[in-house]
């Protein structure tokens, strides 16, 4: 475990893999320190967000590591018990024989491994309800296009390195696109506002 | 955004409105001119990163939470954040209000009014916000606070992921709420003014200082950096001496903080401030301490900035 500064709003830990980010995320939620007023997991770190005007940042750094690791076995994290959402997608992305040449897959091939896949939603982040998917199993890397689109509409759903992920809205962005999918991924009014939070549960459907 | 209730409730915006107080939120300012830009801010909606949602807020925290202890308001009460003035307002009611932060002209109806202090406007009276000669961001507060409609539990307009209210317009009205307890006894609160020409803001190294070259740092903290016109409530963008790095490794994305001074491949530094994105895929080689980052808030393109070494605390 690295603790790097952020001046005084904030800690962000780097750890050996998501594995260890996810259980000191689970253990710091279960008990923040006094000061802490978010967390924030991402592919290796975690960072520990702190009021300034209310928070020791050497203290929450020796909390921080002092902390036992909550280990849930399996890959499972936080909120593993959660029910699985069920995407269904048109296999029609305009990236697809671009990631069957990188992965080695027949179209058909990739689609049969994104849709055989248990995916968990590791982390947030680049948009509201944009997810970070990991797959058991899913060992591939796919590196993102060279060009980044200027436009990637609402739905599409992507890879790049070993993530997965749904655009919540139309934005730009670079990842490889395999499909999309009607499925709504965020709204305000909802209750929680995204579908794809950390710890859910994600299985794609083949939609025709 | 307009208050509509029940009979009874509309009765009472009735007498709400004739006492300019009352117990439910009822119009109380009219946007003439928005200005150059015009949103609502309160302290943002820190917690919800892990769904991709930043916290926002005003960008100058101080400044807005001085409006509010200014007509006792709780601190946290929703205001109007306008960026270089030019901002017209119309007095549904009688209202008591206070403009904090980039100092700037006022006038009240046909009288001149006071930054850092508590006015009053009568119904019928418009307030008007000039172009303030230093600073970038001022903050109009109302006794009740904005009574605006909450997303994730805060009224803020974040203009990167487009939450919160729409960025105000010329016939937006904005409810009031109730005036809280009696006003404080101070009407004045003194207040440093912004710099003219060049900001010094104190800086620590970052958690990716060790990507760059040895002498990137010092170079960022002996230099000085220009404000460009391509800067927004999400970052100030940079002009000045290229921050090279030691590695074109890529980072995998990890959460950024306010203050950060994250450096894409310009090789030229973004000083984040509220709209930041909540995770980014560049390394940052400095965060601006908190209290600073209000003061670079208030920096308007063209302006020399200057980084120096923040002494730990």
């Amino acid at each position: 475990m690295r603790v790097l500064p952020c001046a005084d709003v904030g800690l962000l830990v780097e750890l050996d893999d998501l594995d260890a980010v996810r259980a000191l995320h689970a253990a710091l939620e279960a008990d923040p320190p006094p000061g802490v007023i978010d967390l924030v997991p991402a592919a290796r770190t975690l960072l520990v967000r702190l009021d300034p005007d209310t928070s020791d940042p050497e203290r929450v750094e020796h909390a921080v590591r002092r902390v036992r690791p909550l280990r849930t076995g399996g890959g499972a994290v936080p909120g593993s018990d959660a029910p699985v959402v069920e995407i269904p997608v048109l296999y029609d992305g305009a990236d697809l024989a671009e990631v069957a040449r990188l992965t080695g897959l027949s179209e058909n091939g990739v689609v049969a491994a994104h849709t055989g896949t248990e995916w968990t939603v590791a982390f947030g982040g680049f948009a509201p309800g944009f997810g970070y998917l990991t797959g058991a199993g899913w060992s591939f890397d796919v590196p993102r296009r060279a060009e980044p689109r200027t436009v990637v509409p609402e739905g599409a759903v992507g890879l790049a390195g070993v993530f997965s992920g749904v655009y919540p809205r139309s934005s730009p962005g670079g990842w490889q696109l395999i499909g999309h999918t009607r499925t709504r991924l965020w709204s305000v009014e909802a209750d929680p506002p995204a579908l794809l939070r950390p710890g859910v549960r994600v299985r794609f459907l083949e939609a025709t | 955004m307009t208050g509509t209730g029940g009979g009874a409730s509309n009765a009472a915006n009735e007498s709400a409105r004739a006492a300019g107080t009352g117990p439910v939120p009822a119009p109380g300012l009219e946007i003439v001119s928005p200005g150059p830009s015009a949103t609502v801010q309160d302290l943002g909606r820190p917690g919800w990163a892990g769904i991709g949602v930043g916290a926002s807020g005003a960008a100058d925290r101080g400044a807005l939470r001085l409006a509010n202890r200014l007509l006792g308001n709780a601190e946290n009460d929703a205001a109007v954040e306008v960026t270089l003035g030019g901002f017209t307002a119309w007095a549904c009611r009688d209202l008591v209000v206070a403009v904090t932060g980039a100092p700037c002209p006022v006038t009240i109806g046909h009288r001149g009014g006071a930054v850092n202090t508590v006015l009053r406007l009568r119904a019928g009276e418009r307030l008007r916000l000039g172009t303030p000669a230093r600073g970038l961001r001022s903050y109009v507060a109302v006794r009740g606070g904005l009574a605006v409609s909450r997303v994730l539990g805060s009224a803020s307009t974040d203009v990167l992921s487009g939450l919160g209210p729409d960025p105000l317009r010329a016939g937006t009205v904005l409810d009031v709420g109730p005036a809280p307890g009696p006003l404080p006894s101070i009407g004045f609160a003194p207040v440093p003014l912004p710099e003219p020409d060049e900001l010094v803001l104190r800086a620590v190294p970052g958690p990716r200082a060790d990507w760059f070259e040895p002498d990137a740092l010092e170079t960022l903290l002996t230099r000085p950096y220009m404000v460009s016109a391509e800067s927004n409530r999400v970052g100030i963008r940079l002009d000045g001496p290229e921050l090279t790095r030691a590695s074109a490794d890529e980072l995998p994305s990890e959460a950024m903080v306010p203050g950060a001074l994250q450096v894409p491949p310009s090789s030229r530094p973004t000083l984040f401030l509220a709209d930041h994105p909540v995770t980014g895929g560049y390394p940052v080689i400095a965060v601006v301490v908190a209290a600073d980052v209000d003061r670079a808030a208030q920096a308007r393109p063209g302006m020399r900035l200057r980084f120096t070494h923040a002494p730990p605390r």
